[in-house]
């Protein structure tokens, strides 16, 4: 299963990154050079075995509802890159760009 | 030129012994200024305020917990720049996160602090962990102290370098392929990887949450478990963590080897393995024997899919647990095309390449169509090579020998190519795969190049790789070392 | 409301409704972290390293949460895995901290229950299938409309623990899908799991709806509907996009598998403009959490603690105070409810008097005042009280109402206020024996005609008493005196 240049477009998309069209095709054909090395896997019989994980765990640990968080010894202004009265800003959503007076 | 700084248990008596914590941080800055470890040099540090450090050098002992009160009083520590701590910022060795610094402590760091450590600046790494040469930071590649043309190994190649240039007799690191084990043969020093869940992660910043541990780096073996064993045990913010009594390791040293066994995992002695190499880890095993240890080859069948296994699992956490950095609430920010563009430009100009090719990866490995043929077919292998080591150690097996890494240090920007790369991690990815406890120490020279060797035990039985690699640093002697 | 239109449509088309139900768990703290839940607070107050998503911080599970989802799923005859999975699922949202959202996907708490909304024609059950129950954690809130544009962000939410409840597309019409919401509120709320309220949105649904034509086995394309913010929303809201989809179809089109907005306002349905990106989750098992892992013995011991259950407590109300199917369902509408109606009649003694008052006086007072009767002022001991004053003949029924007044005003003890307003029923014979003499003076006519026989006129002539003595003359004794002094 090759992987295109279209492909990597679409993963960068759901990653968030930002990539130039040349980078894209780049990354396409290294990313096929690092998965043909992966397919070795796929001649693994690994039927009937477990999937890894929580390894080494023997259940999950909980704590008590109570005991206050931990404590911020900056507060959040110290390192927000946008904040205005306690709240975080960032740019508007596109959906919301044209907003119908919300 | 300043000495190498002294032992961790020999800086502890000097300091009960009056001299002051302050003074040794000063020789700790002279050292640092002698080997020429700053950004121009060796590259070592992320960040060092030195200024800070002269003022604030207290080391007062305070109890925590059940372990020795002062165990490392007065010790400077180096800090791998991806463990939260106070006053030095927290960077991963990425500019999306320069100038963070953290407002709370890793459970690591208070611990330390908390034993009369001094946390001594935050040393370089492969941005967010991600390589096996310290090349890829955002500050630039650190270099090996042994040999200021090659890499120090990686990704905790700073750290390795603060101990291998005698800056420090203890730093902390982290493990998810062989991180701390790699460097720490390239550079002639001890390099532990504890059990998964032996060390709280809380603090750690993520790279692959299932196989990252924080590890250690000393200048002997008795400086390295001295550190493990102030940051070992049971942290309730870590949900991974183990509830087990953390052993005294430096007791374990000075016992006697005999009747020990010793598994050779014939997979990792492939015929492509430099004969040199080889030879090194055949004289160590001859030590061994003639200690009265029982060696036998062994079979851990599943060694040569460890790769692939550990560049899937690893990228696809790495794609979820870097998704937090998105420009919103710390960190960089680049301003773009709404809030979409927002979080591209930031994510794109924040991250390196290195990071941005496993992001990819791992996205792609999880998404829609292809995670059954990759993640969790990965995850199933990963239950094999699990199996492997659990099947050699029931086979009545203590500790396994193999060499570290394939090569020693090799020179910076040699290799380019990213799968060669990712082979560096051969010997070592198995063992975070499985979760069990490795360590790595100077056995020898190549070509004026140290060459190290691997211990690897079953889950918590740290002591028992502790005694096999005390006796075998004993047995070697001067002759391992550069 | 069925419309005329509707009920032509109905006659071929019909509708099939699965609804996803999000409830907030009732926890002091965050799910995977110790920052308190309370509501209203300033911006980012309650935040912390784990879920601000500072690099390092770690979740660790909040152990109520379990105790909160498991008796939710119990309740929901659901079978609890010993078991369960959290796992991640990624997407990028600046309310989301993580750039994930720890929920459960491929192995949940919970599995395969079952709610019970009614009966049919022939008395046969109508269940509603549960096709799970999990955990996961909330978002924060995104605010558009502060400031011009920017989205500000409040993560003071962000991690509160939530259970989703994942219905099977049982349902037929929009009544089915409003009684399947009624009845499982109902049974959360007497759980103590959740505060369920949508307005607070502490309950939050959405809803998967089809439609295909009568007689047809397979499902038709589905979509999803959101943004309803009432039970009755959610109903007109099924309704309006059945009958597009249906308007859509029987002119030729095709129904787009996609997101539908409710607005309430201009009572339409309308598409939800794409969220940025697409859909791909990426769920892959948390590697910061491993399995939860519950024992037998422990869901065991939870389904033997689980509280009443509503079907339960009316049957029992039933059977232990003899009360009617229509008193029954009102006064165990919800467990705040009947646990006051019962303390009022264990109390009291007399069940039947209880719920008449319960029933009366207190819902007409809740009623006008909207306040929930776990506020209310006049608790269940004193009106207890208030009805044994009337059973032991210390006060009487009408001076009792005027009581119970003050006392939702003053909150006052019951025998305290009779005796500070003089409301302590009058049965001297002296006295009322004065006040016939005066209303017998004052109405002279009427007074000569009961004389004479017109028995009738008693009414008028005990009704001035009664006003005379504002309510407080024992009415049995004054009509047995009012033929004595003025009869014949």
């Amino acid at each position: 299963m090759a992987v295109t240049t279209d492909d990597v477009r679409h993963i960068a998309a759901l990653a968030r990154l930002g990539l130039t069209d040349a980078r894209s095709g780049e990354l396409a054909v290294e990313m096929n050079t690092i998965l043909g090395h992966m397919d070795q896997l796929s001649r693994v019989d690994t039927e009937g075995v477990q999937e890894a994980i929580g390894v080494g765990a023997t259940g999950l640990p909980v704590r008590p509802d109570a005991g206050g968080p931990i404590p911020l010894l900056k507060s959040i202004d110290a390192f927000a890159p946008s904040l205005r009265d306690g709240f975080i800003l960032v740019p508007r959503l596109s959906t919301h760009e044209a907003s119908e007076g919300e | 030129m300043s000495d190498p700084i002294a032992s961790a248990a020999a800086l502890r008596d000097s300091t009960k012994g009056g001299v002051s914590t302050q003074a040794t941080v000063r020789s700790a800055l002279d050292r640092a200024k002698a080997v020429n470890a700053g950004r121009e040099g060796l590259n070592i540090f992320a960040s060092l305020d030195a200024k800070f450090l002269e003022e604030h050098a207290t080391g007062s002992a305070t109890q925590l917990g059940d372990t020795e009160p002062g165990l490392l009083l007065g010790v400077p520590v180096a800090i791998k720049d991806n463990i939260a701590t106070l006053h030095h910022p927290t960077t991963c060795g990425s500019r999306i996160l320069q100038g963070y610094v953290s407002p709370y402590e890793a459970t690591v760091v208070r611990k330390l602090r908390a034993a009369g450590a001094v946390p001594f600046g935050k040393t370089n790494m492969d941005e967010f962990a991600m390589g096996s040469s310290t090349e890829h930071s955002a500050y630039g590649p650190t270099r090996n102290p042994l040999a200021p043309d090659r890499v120090p190994g990686g990704s905790s190649g700073g750290s390795a370098a603060a101990v291998a240039a005698g800056i420090v007799p203890i730093a902390l690191g982290s493990e998810t392929g062989g991180s701390v084990r790699q460097p720490a043969a390239f550079t002639g020093i001890v390099g532990v990887k504890p059990t998964y869940g032996r060390v709280s992660r809380f603090g750690l910043v993520a790279f692959a949450s299932s196989l990252d541990q924080v590890g250690v780096f000393g200048a002997t073996v008795d400086d390295a478990a001295r550190g493990l064993r102030i940051i070992a045990g049971h942290d309730p913010l870590d949900s991974t963590s183990v509830n087990t009594a953390v052993p005294d390791y430096n007791s374990a040293m000075g016992l006697p080897i005999t009747g020990m066994v010793i598994g050779l995992p014939k997979e990792y002695f492939p015929d492509s393995l430099d004969p040199r190499i080889r030879a090194k880890c055949d004289a160590a095993v001859e030590r061994m024997r003639a200690l009265g240890a029982v060696v036998k080859e062994v079979s851990l069948p599943h060694t040569e899919l460890a790769i692939p296994v550990y560049y899937i699992v690893a990228p696809a956490e790495a794609s979820s647990n870097l998704a937090r950095f998105d420009g919103v609430r710390y960190g960089l920010r680049i301003e773009g095309d709404g809030l979409k563009g927002m979080y591209e430009a930031t994510r794109s100009q924040g991250f390196g390449e290195e990071v941005t090719r496993r992001i990819l990866l791992g996205t792609y490995v999880l998404s829609a169509g292809y995670y059954d043929a990759y993640y969790r077919k990965a995850q199933q292998v990963r239950t094999l090579i699990a199996d492997d080591f659990r099947r050699v150690f029931e086979s009545g097996v203590d500790v396994l020998f193999t060499p570290t890494a394939p090569t020693t240090a090799f020179k910076i920007g040699a290799i380019s190519d990213p799968y060669e790369m990712y082979m560096s991690d051969i010997f070592t990815a198995t063992a975070n795969l499985a979760g069990v406890p490795a360590m790595s120490q100077p056995i020898g020279l190549v070509e004026g190049l140290p060459v190290g060797g691997q211990f690897i035990a079953p889950h918590f039985e740290e002591e028992a790789m502790f005694t096999a690699a005390y006796a075998l640093e004993q047995a070697l002697g001067q002759e391992a070392r550069a | 409301m069925t419309t005329p239109a509707m009920a032509k449509v109905l006659e071929s088309w019909e509708m099939v409704v699965g609804l996803e139900v999000h409830c907030q768990l009732k926890t002091s703290s965050k799910a995977f972290c110790g920052c308190s839940t309370a509501y209203g607070m300033s911006p980012n107050v309650n935040t912390c390293p784990v879920c601000l998503a500072l690099p390092g911080a770690l979740p660790v599970l909040n152990e109520r949460a379990v105790d909160l989802a498991t008796r939710a799923a119990l309740a929901l005859n659901c079978t609890v895995q010993t078991v369960s999975v959290f796992a991640r699922k990624n997407y990028f949202y600046p309310d989301l901290p993580k750039g994930y959202q720890i929920s459960q996907f491929d192995r949940p708490l919970a599995l395969d229950g079952y709610v019970e909304i009614g009966a049919r024609a022939d008395g046969s059950p109508i269940r509603i299938g549960v096709t799970r129950v999990h955990m996961e954690e909330d978002a924060g809130k995104s605010v558009h409309d502060r400031y011009p544009g920017v989205t500000a962000i409040d993560l003071n939410r962000a991690g509160v623990p939530l259970i989703e409840i994942v219905s099977e597309p049982d349902m037929r019409s929009a009544e089915e899908a409003g009684a399947y919401l009624r009845v499982l509120k109902q049974i959360i709320e007497y759980m103590d799991v959740s505060d369920v309220s949508m307005e607070e949105g502490s309950l939050r649904v959405d809803a998967n709806v089809s439609a295909r034509r009568r007689g047809e086995m397979t499902l038709g394309t589905k979509t999803e509907v959101k943004n309803m913010n009432s039970f009755s929303g959610v109903e007109r809201a099924l309704e309006m996009e059945f009958m597009r989809q249906v308007a859509l179809m029987e002119s030729g089109g095709t129904v787009l598998q996609q997101t539908m907005l409710w607005d309430g306002n201009a009572g339409e349905v309308r598409p939800a403009r794409t969220k940025e990106g697409s859909n791909d989750y990426r769920y892959f098992p948390e590697p910061d959490l491993p399995p939860l892992v519950l024992s037998t013995e422990w869901i065991a011991k939870m389904q033997h603690d689980l509280p009443e259950l509503p079907a339960a407590r009316r049957a029992r109300f039933v059977g232990d105070y003899s009360l009617g199917e229509y008193d029954v369902d009102v006064l165990t509408a919800n467990p705040r409810m009947a646990d006051y109606y019962e303390s009022v009649a264990r109390a009291h003694g007399d069940p039947k008097a209880a719920a008449n008052w319960v029933m009366g006086e207190v819902l007409a007072q809740l009623k006008t005042s909207g306040e929930d009767i776990a506020h209310f002022r006049v608790r269940p001991m004193d009106l207890a009280g208030l009805l044994n004053l009337v059973r032991d003949g210390i006060v009487s029924h009408t001076a009792a109402k005027q009581i119970f007044t003050l006392m939702v005003a003053s909150g006052d003890p019951p025998a305290q206020i009779a005796e500070r307003e003089g409301l302590v029923k009058v049965d001297d014979d002296a006295q009322l024996a004065g006040w016939i003499d005066e209303v017998a003076a004052e109405k002279p006519s009427e007074a000569a005609r009961f004389r004479a026989g017109e028995k009738k006129l008693s009414g008028v002539l005990i009704g001035a008493v009664m006003k005379k003595s504002r309510g407080r003359a024992d009415p049995r004794k004054l009509a047995q005196m009012l033929e004595e002094r003025l009869g014949a």
